[in-house]
C-alpha cells in the first residue's frame, strides 16, 4: 500500500489560531446552549477522542484499521457489566478497567493483524472486529442483540468526598472536554517523541526502517494497542453518556465512520481528527433532520470530499505553505505489479 | 450424525461456498487487476437480489429473469467504471475505502427508495420447486442443487475465461504488468472495465440465484461482503484458485459449525481465518 497522503504534522499558524478559538468556544458553549445541544456537543467530543485515537494508527503510522469500533465497544460493555442494576460504580476504578480491557483486546488481536500489510490490514482488522461484534451479538450472557441499559452513570466520589457529578449534563460536558484537550495533548506529545517518529518513519517506508534495525512489527503493535486503549477511553464516555450499549457500537458502520472523520478533517496531526468528528457528526445530524433519504446525502457528500478535496480540510489550510522537515512527503511509491 | 444428514449438511457447505466463491472472485480480481479495493460489492449483491425480486415477478421465466438481470448489472458496472471506479485505480487506497463507503449509502438509500424497507419473499420456480429423496425420512431441495449447478458452471466459465481465452491472457498481462501490456497494444482500459463489470456481473448473479433461498431485505449486502473478505484473506488477495479453495473452506467451517456448535457458529470462520494468517500472512495462495 502506497503511503498515506496529507500530513501536516506541523499545524500551520492559522490552524493552532483556529484550535484556540475552538477550544474557547467550546468552554463557552454550555454557558449558551440548551441541553440538548450540550448533549450534541459531549458525543461530537467523545467521537473526537475516538477519531483521534484511530489517526495514531490511520494518519500517523500509516495502518487503516477497519475494525477500530470493537475496542470502542468493548471498554462501553466493560462499564455496563461492572455497573450494578441499583448503584452507581465507581469512576476510579471502572474507567481504568474499561480503558485497560480495550487495550488488552487491542493487544491481542493487534498481535495477529500487525504481521499483515496494507489492503490486508484493512480487511483483517474488519474481520477481527466482526469476531468480536458477533462474540456480543449472538450470546445473551453478554446482552446479545438488544445491548444493555447503564442505569446510572459512573460516580467520582473519593471516600465520600464528591469532587465532581457526572450525572449533571454540563459537569460530564466539562469532564469530556478536559479528556479531550488532555488526549490531544497526550498523542501530539507522542508524535514527536522517539516513539511518535518511529511510527511515522514506519509509515513513510516500513523496510528502510527495518533495515535500520527498528523491530517495526513491535512498534506497530504498541501503537494498535495505545490507539485501543484510547478508542476504550472513548467508549466508555460514549456508555456512561447514552446509558445503553448495543453490539452496534462495535459494528463495521462506526469503524466507518472514525475513518471518514479523520479523512475529512486531514491525517496525521490529531487537529484534523477533532475537526473532522465535529463535522460528520453535525452534517449526520443535519441530514436526518432535512430528510428521511439522509443516507443519499451522507453518501452524496462522502463520495464529493475524495473527489475534491483528498487532503481533507485542514489539508486546504496547509496547502498554501510548503512541508517543511520530517513532514516532507515520500516520493510516490510504485504500485507492485503481479 | 448420521450419513444422510452429513450429506445434506456437505451439499450445503458446497452450496454455500461456491455462493461466495462467486462474491469473492469479483471482489479478489477487481483487486488483483486494478489494485481497488471494493466496500460497496456487497451492494452488488443486493443489487442483484432485488433485480432477482423484481424481474422474475416481471417474467415469470427463471431464464429470462437470470439473463436479463445479468445484462443490466453489466451495463451498471459498465456506467460505474466509466462514470467513477476509473478515475480511482491510481488513488490511495483509503480515497477507495471512502469511496465505496459512501456508495453503500447511495445504494442503500437508492434501495430503500425503488423498493422499501420490508422483507421481500422470491418464489422458488415451479420447475425447480421440490425436492430429491436422499433416504426415506431425508430429501434434499432441487433449488439449492440448482444453485450450486449454476455457480459451478459459472467458475467453470470464469477459469476458461481467464486461462484459456485471448481476453484471458489479455487479463493477466494487464495484471501482471500493466505499462508493458499496454505498450505492446492491450486496451487497458477497456480490459478493467470489463474486469469491473464482470465482478458486478457475479455478484449480482450471486445475489438473484440466492435471493429464493435468502430472501431479499434491506442491508443483506453487509454480512455477504465481510465474509468475502475473510475469503479473499484466507484464499490470497488477487488469486481466484484461492478465492475458491478458502470458500469452500468457509463453507463447509460455517455450515458444520452452525450444526456441531451452534453457540460459538460465527465466529468459527473468523477463527479459521486467525489460524491461517498465523500461519501464512498472506493467505494460502498468495499470487
Amino acid at each position: 500500500m502506497s503511503a498515506p497522503k496529507a500530513h501536516t504534522e506541523m499545524l500551520p499558524r492559522s490552524v493552532q489560531f483556529a484550535l484556540a478559538l475552538g477550544l474557547a468556544a467550546l468552554l463557552l458553549f454550555p454557558v449558551a446552549g440548551s441541553d440538548f445541544y450540550v448533549q450534541m456537543v459531549t458525543r461530537m467530543m467523545i467521537m473526537a477522542i475516538f477519531a483521534m485515537s484511530l489517526d495514531l494508527l490511520q494518519g500517523v503510522t500509516g495502518l487503516v484499521s477497519l475494525g477500530h469500533a470493537a475496542y470502542f465497544g468493548v471498554a462501553g460493555y466493560a462499564l455496563a457489566f461492572v455497573t450494578p442494576a441499583d448503584a452507581p460504580v465507581s469512576l476510579w476504578w471502572s474507567l481504568p478497567l474499561a480503558v485497560a480491557g480495550s487495550g488488552l483486546v487491542a493487544l491481542v488481536i493487534g498481535f495477529f493483524v500487525v504481521r499483515t500489510h496494507g489492503i490486508y490490514f484493512i480487511m483483517v482488522t474488519m474481520a477481527f472486529a466482526q469476531m468480536v461484534f458477533y462474540l456480543f451479538f449472538d450470546n445473551k450472557a453478554l446482552g446479545g442483540s438488544d445491548g444493555i441499559y447503564i442505569n446510572f452513570r459512573p460516580d467520582a466520589s473519593i471516600f465520600g468526598w464528591l469532587p465532581f457529578d457526572l450525572e449533571g449534563r454540563k459537569t460530564f460536558y466539562y469532564v469530556t472536554l478536559v479528556l479531550v484537550v488532555a488526549v490531544y495533548a497526550l498523542l501530539r506529545r507522542l508524535l514527536w517523541s522517539p516513539l511518535g517518529r518511529a511510527l511515522a518513519g514506519i509509515r513513510i517506508n516500513e523496510h528502510r526502517m527495518r533495515a535500520m534495525g527498528f523491530g517495526t512489527r513491535g512498534y506497530k503493535l504498541t501503537a494498535f494497542t495505545v490507539a485501543g486503549a484510547l478508542a476504550g477511553l472513548a467508549g466508555y464516555l460514549w456508555g456512561a453518556q447514552t446509558g445503553y450499549v448495543n453490539p452496534e457500537l462495535m459494528g463495521f458502520h462506526m469503524s466507518a465512520h472514525a475513518i471518514m472523520m479523520v479523512i475529512l478533517g486531514g491525517m496525521g496531526n490529531f487537529a484534523g481528527a477533532i475537526v473532522g468528528a465535529f463535522v460528520f457528526e453535525y452534517l449526520l445530524h443535519v441530514f436526518k433532520d432535512m430528510t428521511k433519504h439522509w443516507q443519499l446525502l451522507m453518501g452524496g457528500f462522502i463520495v464529493l470530499v475524495v473527489v475534491v478535496a483528498p487532503r481533507g480540510l485542514l489539508g486546504l489550510f496547509g496547502q498554501s505553505r510548503a512541508p517543511v522537515g520530517p513532514t516532507t512527503m515520500p516520493p510516490p511509491q510504485e504500485r507492485p505489479h503481479g | 450424525m448420521d450419513f444422510a444428514t452429513f450429506l445434506i449438511q456437505l451439499l450445503n457447505s458446497v452450496q454455500y461456498g461456491l455462493l461466495l466463491f462467486m462474491l469473492a472472485a469479483g471482489l479478489t480480481l477487481i483487486f488483483g487487476i486494478m489494485g481497488v479495493v471494493n466496500l460497496a460489492h456487497g451492494s452488488f449483491y443486493m443489487l442483484g437480489a432485488y433485480l432477482g425480486y423484481s424481474l422474475s415477478a416481471a417474467f415469470d421465466n427463471l431464464a429470462w429473469a437470470l439473463g436479463v438481470g445479468t445484462l443490466l448489472a453489466v451495463a451498471f458496472g459498465f456506467a460505474l467504471e466509466w462514470l467513477l471506479f476509473r478515475h480511482f485505480y491510481h488513488r490511495d487506497h483509503l480515497d477507495q475505502v471512502l469511496l465505496t463507503f459512501g456508495l453503500i449509502y447511495i445504494f442503500e438509500e437508492l434501495r430503500s427508495i425503488v423498493w422499501g424497507d420490508e422483507v421481500h419473499g422470491v418464489a422458488i420456480p415451479a420447475l425447480l420447486d421440490g425436492s430429491l429423496p436422499l433416504t426415506d425420512t431425508l430429501s434434499y431441495p432441487i433449488y439449492r442443487l440448482f444453485m450450486s449447478g449454476i455457480c459451478l458452471v459459472i467458475a467453470a466459465g470464469l477459469y476458461l475465461l481467464i486461462s484459456k481465452t485471448r481476453l484471458g491472457m489479455k487479463i493477466r498481462a494487464g495484471a501482471f504488468n500493466r505499462d508493458m501490456a499496454e505498450s505492446l497494444g492491450v486496451n487497458i482500459k477497456l480490459i478493467h472495465a470489463t474486469v469491473f463489470a464482470l465482478g458486478v456481473g457475479l455478484a449480482a448473479v450471486a445475489g438473484m440465484v440466492a435471493a429464493p433461498v435468502s430472501s431479499v431485505y434491506p442491508n443483506m449486502g453487509a454480512s455477504v461482503l465481510i465474509m468475502c473478505f475473510v475469503v479473499v484473506v484466507i484464499g490470497g488477495i488477487g488469486s481466484v484458485r484461492g478465492a475458491l479453495i478458502a470458500a469452500l473452506l468457509v463453507g463447509l467451517v460455517d455450515t458444520f459449525g452452525k450444526v456441531l456448535l451452534p453457540s460459538m457458529a460465527s465466529m468459527l470462520v473468523y477463527m479459521l481465518m486467525a489460524a491461517v494468517l498465523l500461519w501464512k500472512p498472506e493467505g494460502l495462495f498468495k499470487q
